[in-house]
């Protein structure tokens, strides 16, 4: 490979010591934005219920029931066993129905687990009547009338519900979409901060050497000869602030990810990149580092066609 | 008032002709008027004329670094006011120049600063060396290839940029005070250096205010007043031993 001898001294140019900073700083911004755009994606992904098809059923106690429906007759009796009776009816009810690959109740200690961030350890106590938590797993494309399966529900067993997380996800697609576009908007305007960075850099260089831009000119230089100069120079500087840009971004979100995964994963999902989003992000200096050329040359094309 | 330099010259192909042509900078008065000339291929002319003639001017307009406010200019039989930019680079690798301030790249060396038409033209950077070293020997500065011009002296800058000048091959040559910063020893031999050149088939065209200097050449010249007319100056007789 042959070295391109740098004809113009573009490295003394003054402008040119702050652009490695400026791209890394913009490079910096740009990865963390997607690297959280990406980390959104990847959690809504693992909430998508029609990727993991699955229902929550929730069975309240006797109880609830009785003090919910004020004309209901009072059960009497043992009301764990009929608790008991209504979760194995809704069981049955469920592992009846087509598309239904498996229907299990959850130990009351696991719902207690999932109450204890919001009720502490009187979650546990034994006297807090819990409704029981089915987890149905629906095979994948069966399509499951969830109404009917609800009015079924209801029927077998008061006061049962069926959750198919449907309204909860519609809400948070809303939502992640708004982050990713606003996410998209803030790379769009780091890429416009480093391009008119760039420009800024290229003109004032046009400016500098002038005289020897002039000089290869009149050898017969043309433009791409000299566009080659600034474009050559504008990559290697791009580069040379993309890349630790990226580390640093990369070190951030790997600081973040060990900073989240100590707080309870109820209140915040693990959204730790996988390889496929670690390896959109290595592509974020080459990017950089092809804007700032692309970028150079055509502020060089432009800016010399006007010459004679 | 112009006039035809050597009107009844034999047929030589043309390769510089100027018709009627002014030139003015910017909303200024004109540097040239009404000049008008042939220089045929193969020739040698020196432009003399006082400082402020438009000896310089005359120069840009045939190395392309300009175009003419008026008037006819045609190099090599195309028409400059019709050249687009892009046939302009073909064109000025035809070209070579030797510019009064030498205009050397100040952080190459000697050499990069000769390769540099090779490069621009394409050339493989393993045949430039041993070509630019070849003719730095030439001109005498054999033991300077990898020399910065800050160290160099005033004739070997202006030996540096003779050899940037005609290191490829062009069909004509054009020197602007090529001798304006050398003491007359080394200014002889730099003019035997373009006498050189010339009789490899070079077209020459020095402009100089040294009429001294040319006199001792029998080469015609193209003589500007203050830019207003051209002289048709008869070739003198030889005195350069």
């Amino acid at each position: 490979m042959t070295v391109r001898l740098k004809i113009l001294p573009l490295d003394a140019d003054e402008s040119s010591r702050f652009l490695p900073w400026t791209i890394a700083f913009m490079t910096y911004l740009a990865a963390l934005t997607l690297a959280g755009a990406m980390g959104l994606a990847v959690a809504m992904g693992r909430f998508d219920p029609e990727q993991t098809g699955n229902l929550t059923v929730e069975v309240p106690p006797v109880l609830a029931v009785e003090k919910n429906v004020p004309d209901q007759p009072s059960a009497g009796g043992d009301e764990a066993a009929q608790d008991t009776a209504r979760v194995a009816a809704a069981l049955q009810l469920l592992r009846a129905t087509p598309g239904v690959i498996a229907a299990e109740a959850l130990e009351r200690s696991e719902v207690a687990d999932l109450l204890e961030p919001w009720l502490g350890k009187a979650a546990q106590s034994a006297d807090l009547p819990l409704p029981t938590i089915i987890d149905v797993t629906v095979e994948k494309g069966a399509e499951i009338d969830t109404g009917g399966l609800a009015a079924k529900l209801a029927a077998t067993a008061p006061g049962t519900s069926l959750d198919d997380h449907g309204l909860w996800f519609a809400r948070l697609t809303t939502f992640v979409n708004s982050v990713q576009v606003v996410a998209g908007l803030v790379v769009g305007l780091t890429c416009l901060a480093a391009v008119l960075t760039v420009v800024y850099v290229t003109l004032s260089g046009l400016a500098v050497h002038h005289d020897i831009i002039e000089l290869l000119h009149l050898m017969g230089a043309e433009d791409r000869f000299i566009a080659r100069q600034f474009q050559d120079h504008a990559m290697r500087l791009g580069l040379a602030g993309a890349v630790p840009g990226l580390l640093l971004a990369a070190l951030t979100v790997e600081l973040l990810g060990i900073a989240a995964g100590r707080v309870d994963s109820l209140l915040l999902p693990n959204i730790r990149l996988g390889v496929a989003q670690w390896a959109v992000l290595a592509l974020v200096p080459l990017a950089a580092g092809a804007i700032a050329m692309l970028t150079a040359r055509a502020t060089v094309m432009r800016r010399l066609g006007r010459m004679i | 008032m112009g006039s035809r330099l050597l009107p009844d010259a034999p047929s030589a192909p043309v390769m510089v002709r100027f018709e009627n042509v002014g030139m003015h900078y910017g909303m200024g008065a004109e540097v040239l008027r009404d000049v008008s000339f042939t220089i045929e291929a193969g020739s040698f002319h020196f432009v003399t004329g006082p400082s402020g003639a438009g000896k310089s001017t005359l120069l840009r307009l045939m190395d392309l670094a300009c175009r003419p406010s008026r008037g006819l200019i045609t190099l090599f039989g195309r028409d400059v006011a019709t050249l687009s930019r892009q046939e302009l680079p073909r064109l000025r690798r035809r070209i070579g120049v030797v510019f009064q301030d030498f205009r050397l790249v100040d952080h190459l060396t000697a050499l990069e600063n000769v390769a540099l038409p090779l490069r621009i033209a394409g050339a493989k950077p393993d045949q430039i060396r041993d070509h630019v070293a070849e003719l730095l020997s030439w001109v005498g500065l054999a033991d300077h290839l990898n020399a910065k011009p800050a160290t160099l002296s005033g004739g070997q800058k202006q030996r540096v940029a003779i050899a940037r000048a005609v290191i490829s091959r062009p069909k004509l040559l054009l020197a602007d005070e090529p001798t304006g910063n050398v003491d007359d020893t080394i200014a002889i031999r730099l003019l035997y250096l373009f006498e050189e050149l010339h009789r490899i088939g070079t077209t020459v065209v020095i402009a100089t205010h040294n009429e001294q200097l040319v006199g001792r050449f029998s080469h015609p010249r193209i003589r500007l007043e203050s830019g207003e007319s051209l002289v048709h100056v008869a070739t003198p007789a030889a005195t350069a031993g």
